[in-house]
């Protein structure tokens, strides 16, 4: 059914389609709507039987949802930012004992400097953790990847994060469409788990392994995750075949077969990109762009098809690896390995900066123009930062970096009462 | 930091620092801010003597409004920073502010080792039984049938937390509980913490008007506990369970050794402070 509906409260419909039966969450901007909207189905019975436990941390939230899940109930939980490193602990946890958890996670910046809004540092943390991670565009992708999620962590017994940008998708309407529940039972079959506390086969769950197993466990891990692969692909497939909708799989080209230069990202600021790229196509120019819908497992062979005839490949992320670059853009030079192509990493976005038509067409023809360096840092003001160099090579104690900048850009009052 | 002279007394509004709150109107934690400013000023504390660390949270804004060293840290470590700022500069005078899903919920475990340890400090929570920043959900504080919240659709249905208890029996030394309605005795309260040497707790009960409009009715059942606090903890905690934890005061205060850092840290840290502008 069609509905003009805020992308949390769409995801939250999904959820509850299908049938989880334990959710354990704390809030935390910008997943909040999305649990809440949880809670108020459980509390008018439209969600049944499902037990919600508000818990008192991230860290407990997903502890608890790996009890439940252990048990053999189908369990989920949402957090962002802080709360996912908070976690942390137990994100490893889930994927190495095998339990089949879906997470959303509403993309938001980590901190210090403390900061709400919306990059992809939170999951960005937890992509060795063994997990999933399915990014989205829309809302509506993000119904129908959720939906896929479970089948999808159920079947390999493994745990999946579907990562959506916090704000711009968890806060924003649109019209989606919500399927049914038949539609959606007779996509997603009742949890059957691998492994289940069962007193007439009692098991004990978290062996204590030594280095004369580990590498087998970890190897395991990895090569199921390659498998999914094929699944995810699959499982797509069949979802679009139920609802006409290209939604989750490995990857999406936008009109990139053949181009000289393809921009390659994840998430929802394709939306702004499809309209600047369409507008230099038409303007003459070889350019198209594809989106990493599953960036674990990380889909080497299916990126090196689609960017086989690129000669150079501009990857944009709302990431940061410190110290060394693109996160994306390091798999994807990985992934290229063996093309002839270059490839340049952008980094954008970061704890919010806006991300318009107007400087991505300048970062684009930068781009075109071979004037982008190997780490491009977008829309960022070198003046500021000099700043903040000068005064810390002037002074030993030059003070605390982000409120000498935050003082420098005019806005330190606004800092102290974040 | 800019300040007076070292030695002339500041005013009350003085310890207050230039941004203006961004706290709701009517918020109980204004009346924080009110009386911690007043008891600065009461102990004539030279403002880069003290400072002041909170987590996150509405009540963990505080820092930001007072004028003296301020730390802004993670949601619930607080009272952990706070530890550490301790042990490096044990002449510090050390606030540590913040709310009760920051001290109760995602703290909670440092705040049982925190009175335990007893390091001379003064923790204040600003209780609304709520997690306002979030916008409105239960707490540990919060009573089991408060159904308002989407997070816990039955009601939280658990018994709540009983900060005053669970301090005793982690050992802390101070304990006490104030109101902000009630903001002279408030700062009061917040005198003797500070003045008390070891660990000090002070429950602040600070209504949030925007997601429990219901607690405006706590001004009329606040009242003063009917006796004076008592150094025994078997009968403090007589006292903490006979009671509905709306009574403000004093509960209980006893000496013992107070944390002490191994070494004087001191001799460095003034080396340090040379050539630096205060
Ligand atoms: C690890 C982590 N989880 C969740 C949050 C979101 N969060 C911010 S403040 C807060 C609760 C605040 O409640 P309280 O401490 O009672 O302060 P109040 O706003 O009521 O004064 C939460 C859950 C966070 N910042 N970090
Ligand atoms: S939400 Fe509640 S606690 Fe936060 S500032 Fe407003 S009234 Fe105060
Ligand atoms: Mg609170």
């Amino acid at each position: 059914m069609l509905k003009q509906i805020e992308g949390s409260q769409a995801v939250a419909q999904a959820v509850a389609l299908s049938r989880p039966e334990v959710i354990s969450a704390y809030p935390i901007t910008p997943q909040t709507h999305i649990v809440e909207d949880l809670g108020l189905m459980v509390k008018s019975g439209e969600l049944s039987p499902c037990e919600f436990l508000l818990v008192e941390s991230e860290f407990g939230a997903l502890s608890a949802c790996i009890g439940s899940s252990a048990a053999g109930a189908r369990s989920y939980t949402a957090t962002s930012s802080q709360g996912m490193l908070f976690m942390m602990e137990a994100v490893y946890n889930a994927s190495g004992m095998g339990l089949p958890i879906v997470m959303t996670v509403g993309n938001r910046a980590i901190g210090a400097p403390i900061n709400i809004w919306n990059d992809w540092s939170d999951s960005m943390s937890a992509r060795d953790a063994g997990w999933i991670q399915l990014f989205v565009e829309t809302n509506q992708e993000a119904v129908d990847v959720h939906i896929q999620a479970f089948r999808l962590a159920e079947e390999l017994s493994m745990p999946v994060m579907v990562c959506m940008d916090g704000f711009i998708l968890t806060h924003s309407y649109s019209q989606v469409d919500i399927p049914s529940q038949e539609l959606v039972d007779s996509y997603l079959p009742p949890f059957q788990p691998r492994q289940v506390l069962d007193p007439l086969a009692p098991v004990s769950m978290g062996a204590m392994v030594g280095p004369e197993a580990f590498t087998e466990v970890r190897y395991l891990a990895h090569h199921k995750q390659r498998l999914a692969l094929k699944l995810i692909t699959e499982h797509a497939d069949e979802f679009g075949r139920l609802t006409g909708r290209d939604s989750g799989g490995l990857l999406k080209e936008y009109d990139c077969a053949g181009k000289e230069t393809v921009i390659v990202t994840m998430g929802s600021v394709i939306g702004t990109m499809k309209e600047v790229l369409a507008e230099m196509r038409a303007e003459g120019h070889s350019i198209g762009a594809l989106t990493v819908r599953s960036f674990r497992p990380f889909p080497i062979e299916a990126l090196q098809e689609a960017l086989k005839d690129a000669k150079r490949v501009i990857v944009f992320e709302k990431s940061l690896a410190v110290g060394m670059g693109g996160i994306l853009a390091n798999d994807i030079r990985m992934a290229t390995r063996g093309l002839h192509l270059t490839v340049h990493s952008v980094i954008g976005g970061l704890g919010g900066r806006p991300i318009t038509r107007t400087n991505l067409r300048r970062m684009f023809e930068k781009g075109l123009n071979d004037q982008l360096n190997r780490i491009h840092f977008h829309d960022m003001r070198m003046d500021i930062v000099n700043r903040e160099l000068d005064r810390e090579k002037a002074q030993r104690r030059s003070g605390s970096a982000a409120e000498n900048i935050l003082s420098d850009v005019g806005l330190v009052a606004a800092a102290k009462t974040i | 930091m800019s300040g007076k002279p070292a030695g002339a007394p500041l005013k009350a509004k003085e310890y207050k620092s230039e941004v203006k709150p961004v706290w709701c109107p009517g918020c109980g934690h204004f009346a924080v801010l009110s009386a911690a400013t007043k008891a600065l000023a009461y102990l004539g504390l030279p403002q880069q003597d003290v400072a002041m660390i909170s987590g996150i949270g509405c009540s963990s804004r505080l820092p930001a409004y007072v004028s003296v060293y301020g730390f802004h840290g993670v949601h619930g470590r607080a009272l952990a920073v706070a530890s550490g700022l301790k042990a490096a500069r044990p002449d510090l005078t050390v606030l540590v502010a913040g709310g009760d899903g920051d001290g109760f919920s995602i703290g909670g475990n440092h705040f049982l080792h925190a009175c335990r340890r007893n390091m001379d400090m003064t923790y204040i929570v600003m209780d609304n039984e709520v997690y306002g920043m979030t916008k409105g959900q239960a707490s540990p504080t919060t009573s089991p049938d408060w159904a308002e919240s989407k997070l816990t659709p039955h009601g939280p249905g658990v018994p709540s937390f009983n900060p005053a208890a669970i301090a005793l029996a982690s050992g802390a030394t101070f304990i006490a509980r104030g109101f902000t309605g009630k903001p002279n005795d408030l700062a009061k309260l917040l005198v003797d913490a500070i003045q008390h040497p070891g660990f000090s707790f002070v429950q602040a009960l600070s209504p949030c008007t925007t997601f429990r409009p219901d607690q405006n009715e706590w001004k009329k059942i606040v009242r003063p506990f009917e006796q004076q606090a008592t150094d025994d903890p078997v009968e403090a905690a007589k006292r903490i369970h006979a009671d509905d934890g709306m009574s403000t005061g004093l509960l209980y205060q006893t000496r013992i050794p107070v944390w002490q850092p191994e070494r004087d840290v001191r001799v460095q840290t003034d080396q340090l402070e040379l050539g630096f502008q205060v």
